[in-house]
């Protein structure tokens, strides 16, 4: 089956269980593992990047095959995907501090964090190399962004209850962290075989 | 963080242990997760970050008095891409066949903080060739970290090593895990459990060489 026959609603279920970007594909780790002492917080930041990385993959589908690949210039791509990261979240800023502020005090602190959150690179990157259709892209962008949130909170949820938990002193913090994070996506290989996306 | 030291050397060994990237740090996990599965996969990989960390914290401090602040961390964004895409030109040029395995990961060392940590974080303030050895130093103390969690994730998951067979071990069962995404969450952990208590350990030693000479350090 050609990968363009792949229904975009088949690639977001996959982006979010089988193809999750954060438990499969170990993107995003850094925050991941910064911000998930707080299921609150947590949320707030998973927020932020479901919507960050569905518009951006999709303004990079775009830019990709309107502008990079008709004048042939496919090798400058990372420097034009980080542009474009770059310059979305600084206008989503700019207009979530005009339009709400409550949202502002909300999501604003996380912005910044995320234009240097390989999970955006990585979605924009990902679906250059499977060769995406618009609505696929869209499909996945999408489905990495509440794959990522999902991951992330249920992160900080088991964080919150393990702080009464004793732990070896040197596992503390991080390597705890890990190990959870390395059950978790071994739950998340069940899904494996149910579908396939690339 | 501590100050900076004066001379190079000590500049480069700060990095290597004491302030290691990957398990003092825990900064650019994911690449250190992705690619560890096979050793020449992370060997190249971590030439290839070498290489970035050590020439754009040199060309971020070189450019420092030039940097208008306001714009610092997009002028380090657009020296790290372009770094990464000599890299990734160099590879699809000469081993294209690494270079399709690593897919996107190569694209990832724009977005790794180490590179963005270090141009930040020291080349932003300090003299290039100083920038250029602690550049180095995060490189080399990266990619040591992920070749000595894939000499064990390699051998355990698929019973080769650096793509060959390994004939003592051929009737050993292959332990799937390690290859796919958990055995990486599970081998990083270990590593950091094993490099802190190795860390306390020293500490322990020294401070009890100090007081009293003679009573080796009680275990835990």
């Amino acid at each position: 089956m050609e990968v363009t026959d792949i229904h975009p609603l088949v690639i977001l279920f996959a982006a979010i269980t089988t193809d999750n970007i954060l438990l499969a594909r170990f993107l995003g780790m850094c925050p991941f593992l910064a911000v998930s002492k707080q299921v609150k917080s947590s949320i707030g930041l998973g927020t932020a990047v479901v919507f960050v990385l569905t518009c951006t993959s999709v303004l990079n589908w775009i830019v990709y095959n309107s502008i990079l690949v008709p004048y042939n210039l496919e090798y400058l791509q990372y420097i034009v995907f980080i542009i474009v990261i770059a310059a979305f979240v600084q206008i989503v800023e700019m207009a979530i501090e005009r339009i709400s502020m409550s949202l502002y005090m909300a999501l604003g602190i996380f912005l910044p964090l995320i234009t240097v959150n390989c999970a955006i690179l990585g979605g924009s990157l990902f679906m250059i190399s499977r060769k995406y259709t618009l609505l696929q892209t869209a499909g996945f962008g999408f489905g990495s962004g509440l794959g990522w949130m999902l991951a992330i909170v249920a992160m900080a949820g088991i964080r919150e209850k393990m702080k009464k938990a004793k732990v070896v002193p040197q596992l503390e913090g991080p390597g705890i962290a890990l190990i959870i994070a390395g059950i978790m996506a071994l739950a998340f290989i069940g899904f494996s075989g149910v579908m396939k996306i690339n | 963080m501590s100050p900076p030291p004066a001379s190079g050397m000590s500049v480069l060994k700060r990095m290597l242990w004491e302030e290691n990237p990957v398990f003092v740090q825990i900064l650019g996990i994911c690449s250190a997760l992705a690619v560890t599965n096979l050793v020449k996969n992370t060997m190249v990989m971590g030439v290839g970050l070498i290489f970035t960390t050590a020439l754009s914290s040199f060309t971020v401090s070189a450019l420092r008095s030039y940097t208008p602040r306001r714009v610092r961390m997009m002028v380090q964004i657009l020296v790290i891409a372009a770094y990464v895409i000599m890299v990734k030109i160099f590879l699809d040029a000469f081993m294209p066949d690494i270079s399709k395995q690593l897919g996107a990961y190569v694209g990832l060392i724009i977005t790794n903080c180490i590179v963005m940590g270090r141009a930040e974080g020291f080349a932003a303030s300090n003299t290039p060739g100083k920038s250029f050895i602690d550049g180095l130093g995060a490189g080399i103390g990266y990619t040591m970290v992920l070749l000595i969690i894939a000499c064990v994730r390699e051998p355990l998951g698929l019973g080769t090593f650096f793509g060959f067979r390994i004939e003592a071990i051929e009737e050993w069962t292959r332990w799937n895990v390690m290859v796919i995404a958990p055995g990486g969450f599970f081998m990083l952990a270990i590593f950091i459990w094993v490099a802190r208590y190795v860390n306390e350990e020293i500490d322990r030693r020294a401070r009890a060489g100090n007081n009293c000479d003679h009573h080796e350090p009680k275990k835990k």
